[in-house]
């Protein structure tokens, strides 16, 4: 195996029409076409899904670890964001 | 006779070809393309493996898929000369890999024809499969081509040396003319002026020149192969060989 395996990208799975897509990985690869094959050799071999997505891992801009205190805590104290009070109808599947 | 041997062509080819690729399972460029290239090799192993127990079945004499894959000689194995050719560099098993599979691709869209219904089905599986081979190596031979100086010669090298070979897959005698007029058989020569378009202009966007006056080789479809088909029995055989009724 060679050092050089091209940059790293994310890979997004979605297992039926839709619903999201969901992280499942990521991979090597030297361009876009091949970032969306290897995806589809690694990640849906066994029928997990039905949709792909492949995004070059340092286009997401992620939060640091530091950043949890300042960016999730302050919505603990705060239950009324909840929209409890709605009557969800049953037809909607996936909230 | 001739249907049974129809079938072990196709089934040779496919198995010969799978047994050569899978040669670079843990050998990859890289681990995503070492995984691609097993992964089509094993589809191509499945489909050869439903051929093998069909021609089983035609031929009726208590032959089995293993007998045939694992208890004949050089002479009796019917594929193209192509698909036993060593694997070389990337460069070369790219080469020759995109060759057979936009073939197969055309053979086997057409095959979903066949009245022979066994043979349909076994298409109408396989071309998904190799709609997707053929993608794949092709987008190769397009980064070899228009890479680096080196990766487009390396595959120049590999296209002059396997050009050749590329004649006998659309190498037809008795044996298909006679499934042809069954209506089991695809007239390959057919589709070869498409393939040969196809093939060529990919070459072209890739910078890849063909070589000139080439003399095609053939005789693999009647069991005259390259010394290279009797290292690759030798090591895919052995094991059946040594213990003839082992299960594992």
């Amino acid at each position: 195996m060679s050092d050089s395996q091209g940059p790293l990208w994310e890979v997004f799975v979605q297992k039926k029409s839709g619903q999201p897509f969901v992280h499942c990985g990521n991979l090597h690869a030297f361009d876009k076409e091949m970032a969306l094959q290897n995806a589809r050799d690694l990640y849906t071999r066994r029928m997990e899904g039905m949709a792909l997505w492949v995004v070059l891992s340092e286009h997401i801009v992620a939060s640091s670890p530091e950043d949890q205190g300042s960016f999730f805590e302050p919505a603990n104290d705060k239950i009324f964001r909840h929209p409890t009070f709605y009557q969800v109808p049953d037809i909607i599947k996936h909230m | 006779m001739n249907h049974y041997k129809y079938i072990l062509r196709l089934a040779d080819n496919g198995l010969i070809n799978s047994q050569r690729l899978t040669e670079w399972t843990g050998h990859g460029p890289f681990l995503e393309e070492d995984l691609a290239l097993t992964n089509i090799a094993l589809d191509i192993l499945g489909r050869s493996k439903l051929l093998l127990e069909y021609a089983a079945k035609i031929d009726n004499t208590g032959k089995t898929e293993d007998t045939l894959a694992y208890h004949r000689g050089e002479r009796d194995f019917f594929n193209t000369k192509l698909v036993e050719q060593p694997n070389g560099d990337y460069a070369q098993t790219i080469i020759k890999q995109v060759m057979v599979d936009y073939f197969d691709l055309l053979h086997y869209t057409e095959l979903q024809k066949s009245k022979d219904e066994t043979l349909a089905g076994i298409a109408a599986k396989s071309v998904k499969e190799i709609t997707y081979h053929y993608r794949h190596t092709s987008n190769w031979v397009l980064r070899f081509g228009l890479g680096t100086e080196e990766s487009n010669q390396r595959a120049q090298t590999a296209l002059d040396e396997l050009w050749r070979f590329s004649g006998e897959l659309f190498y037809t005698d008795e044996t298909e003319q006679w499934a042809i007029e069954q209506g089991i058989a695809v007239n390959v020569n057919l589709f070869k002026d498409k393939w040969t378009k196809t093939i060529t202009s990919l070459f072209a966007e890739a910078n890849l020149k063909l070589p000139e006056n080439t003399f095609m080789q053939s005789g693999g479809k009647n069991g005259l192969h390259t010394e290279h088909l009797g290292y690759i029995l030798a090591e895919m055989q052995s094991l059946a060989r040594a213990f003839p009724m082992q299960k594992w």
